[in-house]
């Protein structure tokens, strides 16, 4: 295997925090190589280098041989490197054929491109329709826009950062199969993840990152998940542990909700159906974009639904708004944490206001008590290990893990009766993840009924009792997470949409 | 042929002329807000097109060179517009307003000395025997040059928003700028550049005013077309052809009322006045009620700023 592009000594500090601090590794031609490490690891940091949206302070690379010093995206996809982004960088109000044509040097004429859409994306086995709004498109298929928009370039490197969190796991598997096509055909792959039992089915070799330095390379195929996890976190993992107790009576009856979306692009709810006793815990999968959001909504009640489609420890709450399903114990988490789960540029401690006025008693006659919102924010700040300076700065200043921390925390704390969390663990490093799901688990101990709705599948399989899935706005019937298979999780999220498995040459 | 003394070629023919201000500032403010900017100062850029293109056209004698400092003019006050939004990330909103009220007294105080004049007519385009067709003749083929430069523009503006890569980069931009961003596009080089343009076809416009359309300078003299611009942009749902239709219905029902006026409509005048805003809107918002169309079409990050650090 010939050497393809080399790193020698890259690093890079922005203002307080070095991102990259001299990292060295090499990647062959048609090696497909991993970059792990957790969030703020500088992964991110080191590939947008790689890809000329960064500049590195002091250090080189050598592509081919030559000296590689890419001075904007352009000149790298010109050289033959190409990225598939993490938050699609795709428009939503453009078809396909254009959101591809943005992503060329100098792209064919429209009809001519979209023929060549077509077969690219036959060859690799990524149907895709060139003249579809991007907007009405699953996420599985726009990360097909993404990846063929980089095929058509013919790339020699093709950076991925972490592809599969936004794929079922049928889709998961015809994204591998295209890659290793791609790889036997001689492009290297720098594929960026946290998800360890991915790599070692798909990588030759790793490289991990922790604060910004190599700190080991291995091959995956050699070690097993649990090594790697530690040498990534630098510390010893414990997994949540979870109750046993026999669950109560019914807390939280969901009958037939049905609900218009209010987001550009939204899923409608199509008449949903379940029923949660208290102390369980409901896991909600499914592929991003298939009715969570709403589902969260219409669970909160910032998205009323009719009379009796909500009924909350047996009362009928379908039709009533946020305050009234928070006095009813329902507490929710959104997914966004900034702008919707918090206010960016208010403090701590006005955030906890925010929700926990109510619940906590925090206004009196029309008075804000902040000595006990004060108290309030501390208090979660302290349980929940959220690091700040104080409560006085402001929700934007934190890490997203930390806010993370504080937005769950807010919830937790306000001794709930019915929680609803939409992906407590997105964008959140192991560690923190970890103590947010156990927390959950105690909740659930402690009598709450909760709902999780995440896309990551083993947060589910590990703290969920029962487990169902959303597909297009409809929920799956609920099964029991005990005994349930990964092919059989596939299915009920939807298998692989029309996905299919890249035929040879 | 005459309905209540109103002559229904001459009322088409004066609608044209009537519309041009509005339509090619509501053209230029379509092509900022598809690139993602929301520029309020258009009444400001037009009104300095009006003082500026009119100062060129008396001094230089020639209302060619007029129209294009209209456009300079109103192009360098953007330009201001461009700079505290694009490189200092001030406020959209609040900078175009600032915007309006400072083109306002500029315009005022370097028109000080022109009040009064008359400035060189604009000829029209000669079209020999298309002038002399009965009706259409009259209608269509009568006019100065700006009407039909303003009608090949909505062409224009819609043809390269549709069909070019500049076009396609351009409403990218607009899309979401961080995706813009990711894949290598100067966001904020294509911004000012679209704020320039807006600048300099809301200078066209004023200059028309000032020019042809009221032809001499008096304060204040756009009266509110800035606005009535930028709210046709918004119930066009951002396409160039419904904006032509929203400037030709805003001109027809301006013409139309003066013309009741003048014929002596019992109508209070104040009502006759109001009535090319109200109906405008009236019209546009009903057109683009169609369940949130409008909505959708509108540029997704209109208004945010954009910082490459994010």
């Amino acid at each position: 295997m010939t050497e393809l592009l080399r790193l020698e000594g890259l690093t890079k500090a922005y203002p307080g925090v070095v991102a990259n601090s001299d990292v060295s590794f090499a990647i062959g031609t048609g090696e497909v190589h991993a970059l792990l490490g957790e969030n703020g690891a500088g992964k991110s940091t080191l590939v947008k280098m790689i890809y000329g949206l960064v500049k590195p302070d002091t250090g080189r690379m050598v592509l081919r041989g030559q000296p590689y010093a890419p001075d904007r995206p352009a000149e790298a996809r010109r050289q033959g490197v190409a990225m598939v982004f993490q938050h699609f960088s795709l428009f939503e109000a453009l078809d396909v054929a254009e959101n591809v044509a943005l992503g060329m040097e100098n792209p064919p004429p429209m009809r001519e491109l979209a023929a060549r859409i077509r077969a690219v994306s036959e060859e690799y086995g990524l149907p895709l329709d060139p003249d579809r709004m991007v907007g009405d498109l699953s996420a599985g298929e726009r990360q097909r826009v993404e990846i063929v928009r980089c095929l058509l370039q013919d790339p020699k490197l093709l950076i991925m950062d972490e592809p599969t969190s936004v794929l079922t796991p049928q889709e998961v598997e015809i994204l591998f199969r295209t890659l290793r096509q791609l790889s036997a055909e001689g492009t290297a792959i720098l594929y960026i993840s946290h998800k360890l039992e991915e790599i070692r089915a798909l990588c030759d070799e790793a490289t991990i990152l922790r604060r910004g330095k190599v700190v080991a390379t291995c091959t995956p195929r050699e070690r097993s998940a649990r090594e790697m996890a530690e040498l990534m976190v630098g510390a010893v993992l414990t997994p949540p542990a979870k109750s046993a107790k026999p669950k109560g009576e019914v807390a939280l009856e969901v009958r037939d909700l049905s609900a218009a979306s209010p987001i550009p692009f939204g899923t409608s709810l199509k008449q949903v159906n379940f029923t949660l006793r208290k102390g369980e815990v409901l896991g909600i999968a499914g592929v991003a974009g298939n009715g969570q959001d709403e589902l969260l909504l219409a669970l909160s009640g910032e998205l009323k639904s009719d009379p009796g489609m909500v009924r909350i420890a047996g009362r009928d709450m379908g039709a009533t708004g946020p305050q009234a399903r928070r006095a009813a114990g329902l507490v929710s988490a959104p997914e966004e944490r900034l702008g919707h789960a918090a206010a960016p540029d208010m403090s701590l401690v006005e955030n906890a206001l925010l929700s926990g006025a109510l619940r906590k008693g925090l206004v009196r006659n029309g008075f804000i008590d902040w000595a006990a919102t004060e108290d309030f924010a501390a208090g979660i700040v302290k349980d929940f290990d959220v690091r700040t300076p104080g409560t006085h700065v402001a929700a934007r200043a934190l890490s997203g893990g930390n806010l993370q921390k504080f937005v769950v925390g807010r919830e937790l704390s306000q001794s709930p009766e019915v929680i609803v969390i939409n992906q407590p663990t997105w964008g959140v490093d192991a560690a923190a993840a970890a103590a947010i799901r156990q927390a959950i688990l105690d909740r659930a101990e402690a009598g709450a009924a909760v709902v999780v709705i995440s896309q990551d599948l083993d947060e589910l399989l590990e703290i969920a009792d029962d487990f169902a899935a959303l597909n297009e706005g409809r929920l799956t019937p609920t099964r029991p997470v005990e005994g349930l298979g990964i092919e059989e999780i596939g299915l009920m999220m939807g298998g692989a949409h029309d996905m299919e498995v890249a035929h040879g040459h | 042929m005459d309905f209540g003394g109103i002559n229904p070629a001459v009322l088409i023919a004066s609608l044209m002329v009537a519309s041009v201000p509005i339509l090619l500032a509501a053209l230029g403010e379509l092509v900022v807000e598809k690139a993602g900017v929301l520029n309020l100062g258009v009444e400001g850029m037009m009104i300095m097109g009006a003082v500026c293109g009119f100062i060129t056209a008396v001094t230089t004698g020639s209302p060619l060179l007029g129209f294009l400092g209209g456009a300079l003019g109103a192009a360098v006050l953007s330009l201001i517009f461009a700079l505290l939004t694009q490189v200092l990330l001030a406020n959209q909103v609040a900078t175009g307003l600032a915007l309006t009220l400072f083109g306002l007294g500029l315009s005022s105080l370097l028109g000080q000395g022109y009040v009064g004049i008359k400035p060189p007519a604009t000829g029209v385009v000669p079209l020999g025997p298309l002038a002399d067709i009965p009706g259409l003749g009259r209608i269509l083929f009568r006019h100065d040059w700006m009407v039909y430069a303003s009608i090949a523009m909505v062409a224009a503006v819609w043809a390269v928003l549709r069909f070019t890569r500049m076009g396609l980069i351009l409403r990218a931009v607009g899309e979401s700028a961080d995706a813009a961003h990711a894949l290598g596009y100067k966001v904020t080089r294509i911004r000012i550049m679209a704020i320039l343009f807006g600048g300099a076809m809301a200078g066209l416009g004023g200059a028309y005013v000032s020019l042809v359309r009221v032809p001499q300078w008096t304060d204040g003299i756009t009266a509110g077309a800035g606005w009535i611009a930028l709210a046709i942009v918004v119930f066009a749902s951002w396409r160039p052809g419904r904006v032509l239709i929203g400037a030709y219905l805003f001109g027809g029902i301006t013409v139309l009322q003066l013309n009741l006026q003048a014929a002596g409509a019992r109508i209070p005048v104040e009502y006759l006045s109001m009535s090319p805003y109200l109906i405008t809107i009236l019209v546009l918002v009903i057109m683009s009620s169609g369940k949130g169309r409008a909505s959708l079409n509108a540029p997704a990050s209109l208004g945010r700023n954009f910082h490459a650090s994010r």
